[in-house]
């Protein structure tokens, strides 16, 4: 065989360009070119449990938004108005469906003889429908009849005595008249009473004396000033017919000279709130123990959560992302001292800190920095050790080699060719984030060590915390922020189990 | 050797930490105003001699430079063990008297929803692994998603209201007193070891079912079936050894854990433990209660991580702590 060197001289004639027409340049792909985000995007909708999850996600953070500005009634508005303490805890009601008999506002009561009627003679003098079902009727040894009924706790809510201005008298009574909604009732001949339900003659126990009829026995104050009251009475009023008659109903208690005088008087609360706030009373989600709707505060409430875990996510993701990728690009000495750091401040409980920034700082800026503050001090670790093996993992690998041999600097390698590799991991991580800090907010707020409760602002856990003493009586006012909450967690969960799934294949069920 | 060194060197770290942390929370304690001793009225004597004899005030309850403070806290405080006395929570009363006599009623919940929690949480994470994708799996899955994610305060509430005030299988609150070996004291316990145990029964079913289904399909299980071995024997013998690795440090750490009251549970079923402690003391604003606290589940913490880190050297010896590659 010949060695090359061997050949011997060959004719530049014999050589020849070839495709010198041929146009070359890269292939175009057959297929459609999916980016890194639309794969992740198609693996994340085929996990149905995932789509489901960030469905509810984006409804109830739908509801958070939408709610305070579509829901806001008259009523919710008024924050700190002194009559919603009369309409406390009343039961979750919707008109639609109070129709069908179901989400009507009742309560289930286990009512006495006295009881049973003091509660009936309310839907009698106001003619509504207050027990709308009498579920069971029990006697007991002693002969005591127990009733166990639904009764509306909108009308079950009564009256109250209201001392009203002559301006505020007389616009009362012309509303009156002109929807013929019946919101003063006449004043009680017995100063003993103070009870504003009671317009019945009773026994020292409280049991009704009735006529031989079955009816009650009035026991209104007749005669008497009552500042030319001039508008609708109730049935068997003398006055109906001639308002100057012998034996007509007083209507209100006038105090105070000619000046400034001053009307005492009975008001039927439903009617009250028609009067006053130009709506009839009806809570989707019901009221709380201090008279506010729980639908708009939830959703406060939830906002302020939801905001705040997602500020928080992003600080954390900021430092996180930068210590992190330090210790991990840079490692050795620098990891081992930065590591070190964060063993310390990892170890603090969070209580400690929590209590600490609040003793401190919640004077000078304010409760929520100061929990923010908290939050941060401790909540980037996590983070921070995240990115850091991301980092481990990608900068030993070839495409970093490449990139700093054409002279690219550290900065650039870090932050323009590992974190963008990194990023599904942070991702993840980042919106599992959230779940957790309301949790521990909700945590922090229901035992009182954070107080976030004000008239303005709230948040689930303190909804939660203020629910817990009527759990036994008025289950309603815990149960709707209860819910919200472990639908938002559940739901989290699942949305991240999701992503993670999406971002990272290998690791797919791996910890489910 | 190795090993030696390396758990004084993390022992030693601990202790470091232990006290950064603590020094940290005593200097920001102090520099809050100091509450005048005056307030106490006529028990003005035992709060100023309780300062005194910590070191914090001088005789009069002047106060005395933060640095000479700091130092009497350490020999006097952390070294002597004198945590002084309640202010505000239990007036006059020794904080660490009564941090010791609320221990055994923790203690005593968190065994019994230890005792629970252990057992049912890696039966049901080897039944479902056993079981994958069939749908005793799904049911066991789906639940335990749901009680790994609800809040435990909402099933502590559902509990409550539906066992001790619906049915009235159980008293709303637990009993006090330190007859803690009694049916009643049993009974009225079971609401919060209910709630405690929830949680940490998912925890180990999600744990256990991972694992082991990581190791269900490696191959040197099918080679044991190939050797003649019943789907039994490779399970117990073979697949669950291994999967116990990564389980078995968490379960070591509980022994530890049973120490900590949750602070959630113990405020809802009043507890008398050292968790509801720890919340009062906050809102109550007791310095030296919230001290000793802090320092008492920092401790936990750390003594927690490394009791971990031991116990995986100590199941599998191929795991060496502390040695280089």
């Amino acid at each position: 065989m010949r060695k090359n060197n061997q050949i011997p001289e060959i004719p530049a004639e014999k050589f020849k360009f070839i495709g010198v027409d041929a146009k070359i340049h890269d292939q175009k792909f057959e297929t459609k070119q999916v980016s890194f985000f639309r794969d992740a995007f198609n693996r994340f909708c085929k996990n149905k449990s995932s789509v489901v999850a960030a469905i509810i996600i984006l409804c109830l953070i739908l509801y958070a938004i939408f709610v305070p500005i579509f829901c806001e009634t008259s009523y919710s508005l008024a924050l700190t108005d002194t009559t919603y303490l009369n309409y406390t805890k009343l039961a979750p009601k919707n008109a639609f469906f109070a129709k069908m008999g179901i989400w009507d506002g009742t309560k289930e009561m286990t009512l006495g003889e006295a009881n049973f009627q003091y509660v009936r003679a309310i839907g009698e003098e106001t003619g509504h429908e207050i027990i709308t079902k009498v579920k069971d009727e029990t006697v007991d040894e002693k002969g005591k009849v127990a009733y166990i009924c639904d009764v509306d706790t909108y009308i079950y809510n009564g009256f109250t005595t209201m001392t009203l201005t002559e301006a505020e008298y007389q616009k009362l009574q012309q509303w009156q008249n002109e929807t013929g909604i019946q919101v003063i009732y006449p004043a009680v001949n017995d100063k003993k009473i103070t009870d504003a339900n009671i317009w019945y003659e009773a026994n020292k126990k409280g049991v009704a004396k009735l006529d031989k009829d079955g009816n009650y026995v009035n026991i209104y104050r007749t005669n008497g000033a009552d500042g030319e009251y001039d508008s609708l009475r109730v049935a068997g009023d003398p006055g109906i017919e001639n308002p100057e008659s012998e034996g007509r109903y007083r209507y209100a208690t006038v105090t105070g000279d000619s000046s400034a005088k001053s009307y005492k008087c009975r008001i039927f609360k439903y009617t009250y709130f028609q009067y006053r706030y130009g709506f009839e009373p009806a809570f989707a989600f019901g009221t709380n123990a201090m008279g506010q709707d729980i639908l708009t505060r939830l959703a406060a409430g939830a906002r302020f959560s939801l905001i705040f875990a997602i500020c928080i996510a992003s600080i954390n993701l900021c430092i996180g992302a930068v210590y992190g990728a330090i210790e991990g690009y840079y490692g050795g000495a620098i990891d081992m001292i930065m590591e070190r750091i964060t063993d310390v401040l990892a170890r603090i409980p969070f209580m400690v800190v929590t209590t600490l920034f609040q003793l401190h700082l919640a004077k000078k800026v304010g409760v929520v920095p100061s929990l923010l503050f908290a939050f941060v001090l401790t909540g980037w670790i996590g983070m921070a050790s995240t990115v850091r093996m991301q980092f481990y993992r990608f900068k030993g690998q070839e495409y970093v080699l490449a990139s700093r041999t054409l002279g690219a600097s550290d900065l650039r390698i870090m932050f323009k060719h590992i974190f963008p590799n990194a990023l599904g991991t942070i991702v993840t991580s980042s919106v599992l984030v959230i779940p957790g800090v309301i949790f521990q907010e909700s945590s922090l707020t229901y035992l009182g060590i954070v107080n976030l409760d004000s008239s303005t602002m709230t948040s689930v856990g303190t909804m939660l915390a203020n629910g817990r003493q009527y759990l036994s009586s008025d289950p309603h006012i815990i149960l709707f922020p209860a819910l919200f909450i472990s639908l938002l967690m559940i739901s989290f969960n699942l949305f991240g189990n999701g992503l993670r799934d999406a971002f990272n294949p290998a690791l797919r069920g791996s910890d489910e | 050797m190795d090993m030696a060194k390396y758990v004084i060197k993390r022992l030693l770290f601990m202790i470091l930490t232990f006290v950064i942390i603590i020094s940290i929370a005593f200097v920001l304690i102090r520099l809050l105003p100091n509450e005048p001793p005056q307030q106490f009225g006529k028990d003005m004597q035992l709060v100023l001699q309780s300062r005194y004899r910590q070191g914090l005030a001088d005789i009069n309850g002047n106060p005395i430079p933060l640095a000479q403070q700091y130092w009497n806290f350490l020999t006097k405080t952390l070294i002597g063990g004198d945590w002084g006395v309640s202010e505000k929570l239990y007036f006059g009363q020794d904080c660490f008297q009564i941090f010791k006599d609320k221990l055994p009623n923790t203690i005593l919940v968190n065994v019994y929803s230890s005792l629970i929690a252990v057992p049912l949480g890696l039966m049901f994470g080897i039944y479902a692994a056993l079981k994958k994708n069939k749908w005793q799996d799904h049911v066991i899955s789906t639940g335990v998603m749901i009680l790994v994610s609800v809040p435990s305060y909402v099933y502590a509430f559902l509990i409550q209201y539906f066992l001790c005030f619906k049915w009235k299988l159980f008293p709303l609150v637990m009993n006090a007193g330190t007859d803690y070996f009694s049916w009643s004291m049993f009974q009225s316990m079971l609401p919060a070891v209910l709630s405690l145990c929830l949680s940490s029964i998912a925890g180990y079913a999600r744990f256990t079912r991972a694992e082991l289904t990581e190791v269900l399909t490696s191959e040197y299980l099918l080679l044991a079936r190939t050797k003649g071995l019943t789907r039994a024997q490779t399970t117990v013998r073979h697949a669950l050894r291994n999967a116990m690795v990564p389980i078995f440090p968490s379960i070591i750490s509980e022994v530890i854990y049973v120490l900590s009251g949750s602070l959630i549970i113990e405020n809802i079923f009043v507890v008398p433990g050292v968790g509801r402690l720890y919340v009062d003391s906050i809102t109550s604003l007791d310095y030296n209660f919230f001290l000793l606290l802090s320092g008492f589940y920092t401790l936990i913490g750390l003594s927690a991580g490394i009791v971990v880190d031991l116990s995986y050297g100590f199941i599998d010896p191929r795991i060496r702590m502390g040695s280089k590659k």
